[in-house]
């Protein structure tokens, strides 16, 4: 510890305050690797999840109810069941059946992009119908096909709509991918628990935990306000 | 040019259009006027199918559009249409809201759209706001850029709804100015309007709609000077 913490250490202890900033200086380096972890996870996640929701979203708005409902019931699961069954379900059971020796990383990004899918689907969906229909109806008028008109008319305008929600659904996947501490993915919190069991003290480790996620998702919220104030000026 | 035979359209169980049969001659102007909720906007809408339909047929230049086998979009191409609300595309400039078809409909390349789109522009009095974005203009502007929208796809018919209801008074004279013009051009349009000073003066046939059947049709100092039935004296009475 350098005489800076060795000064703040003194002053704890004379009041009162039993918090070894030791532990914390000991495993800050593993906090870094896991914080990093934790967005890596997250930025994986809501990407895969943007693909495959805007597929989903599509999909929960064909007319034809025979081929809507597979979409319909898989946002119905992921949006019904706790996160954590489905990190269980798709480590130790899913992934277990493909895989013969289960990555915890894997397993943790599989699970935030499915689950973060059926959320991004819903916005997607809210995005594209919160569009006036004149919109599409201009466009077809003019002679576009569906595709076109999905291409160069709505999914432009829809997109620029869903920024804040997408941006909202991020931070959530972020404080969600905590739970791969559950399967021993080495993300931020994992380190926490690590530290824990090495020293026996909670303090310190966790609340060190907690204040990097908030220095994550306070970061994200500025950013996020930051473009769509952008977005509104244009 | 545009014929209707026996259209029928139902929202659920209520039926708008009531077994409507009608032509449109080439180069003619046929103005449909008639109460709130009488079908002239959806019988306008079905005529490129914007609004599906429920029986019938409606022949564009002798294509059945009802057809199945009729690619629709083709269609649409020869039938330019205005909307009350304009429709613009605001996340486009004016000249790219008229380009944009013109380049992925017609897959013109760039080079040709964008004069054709200026011309168009300059045309409706507003060549100096090719760089706008929509929200920046006026009602009767972004109607009139509309109507230039419309245009660059070169249709052979124009359809109007209500392309004056959603604008302040003082900007009415201008997208009515537009489209008197396009009539002396010799476009074929029709209009579904409220503005019976256009009908008369502009119309080359006037359409009287009520309850979703077609009461009277004749020429405007018929139907305006000596209306034959109860209801076009009525709401010509009111409205006159």
């Amino acid at each position: 510890m350098n005489d800076f913490l060795v000064l703040i250490q003194e002053m704890l202890d004379n009041l009162g305050i039993d918090f070894r900033l030791e532990i914390v200086v000991e495993y800050f380096p593993f906090f870094l690797k896991g914080a990093a972890l934790t967005v890596g996870v997250s930025l994986a996640g809501i990407f895969i999840g943007m693909v495959l929701g805007l597929f989903i979203g599509l999909g929960k708005m064909i007319k034809f109810w025979p081929l809507r409902l597979p979409f319909i019931w898989y946002i119905n699961f992921f949006r019904g069941t706790p996160l954590l069954v489905q990190l269980f379900l798709i480590h130790f059971a899913v992934m277990n059946l493909i895989l013969e020796q289960p990555n915890t990383i894997a397993s943790l990004v599989v699970t935030l992009s499915l689950n973060s899918a059926a959320y991004v689907a819903e916005i997607f969906r809210a995005g594209i119908k919160s569009l006036d229909k004149g919109q599409a109806e201009a466009a077809h008028s003019l002679g576009m096909n569906k595709f076109q008109v999905m291409r160069y008319v709505v999914l432009p305008q829809a997109f620029k709509r869903m920024i804040p929600p997408l941006g909202n659904e991020f931070i959530v996947l972020l404080k969600d991918s905590s739970l791969g501490a559950i399967i021993a993915a080495p993300e931020l919190l994992y380190w926490g628990r690590a530290a824990v069991g090495q020293h026996y003290r909670v303090w310190e480790p966790y609340l060190t935990v907690a204040f990097i996620y908030l220095i994550l998702t306070l970061s994200l919220t500025y950013l996020l306000n930051y473009i769509e104030r952008r977005l509104d000026t244009e | 040019m545009i014929s209707v035979k026996n259209l029928r359209k139902s929202f659920g169980s209520l039926e708008v259009l009531k077994d409507i049969s009608l032509e449109v001659q080439a180069q003619e102007v046929v103005v449909v006027i008639g109460p709130s909720g009488s079908g002239k906007s959806t019988l306008l809408r079905c005529m490129n199918l914007i609004e599906s339909i429920t029986d019938g047929h409606v022949y564009i230049e002798d294509v059945d559009i009802t057809d199945k086998k009729t690619d629709i979009n083709e269609v649409r191409t020869e039938v330019g249409m205005v909307f009350q609300q304009f429709n613009l595309f605001p996340h486009k400039t004016v000249l790219e809201n008229i380009t944009l078809p013109m380049l992925v409909v017609r897959k013109w390349n760039k080079r040709d759209a964008i004069p054709k789109a200026k011309a168009l522009l300059k045309k409706v009095g507003l060549e100096e706001k090719a760089d706008a974005f929509p929200d920046s203009l006026s009602g009767g502007q972004k109607q009139r850029v509309a109507i230039a929208r419309a245009l660059g796809m070169e249709p052979k018919v124009m359809l109007f709804d209500e392309p004056t209801s959603a604008l302040d008074p003082e900007m009415v004279g201008e997208v009515l100015e537009v489209m008197k013009q396009l009539a002396t051009e010799g476009m074929t349009m029709v209009v579904v309007t409220h503005e019976m000073g256009f009908a008369r003066e502009v119309g080359d046939r006037v359409i009287f709609m009520d309850e979703g059947i077609v009461v009277e049709e004749d020429k405007p100092e018929e139907i305006f000077g000596n209306p034959k039935h109860e209801r076009t004296k009525a709401f010509l009475s009111k409205v006159l």
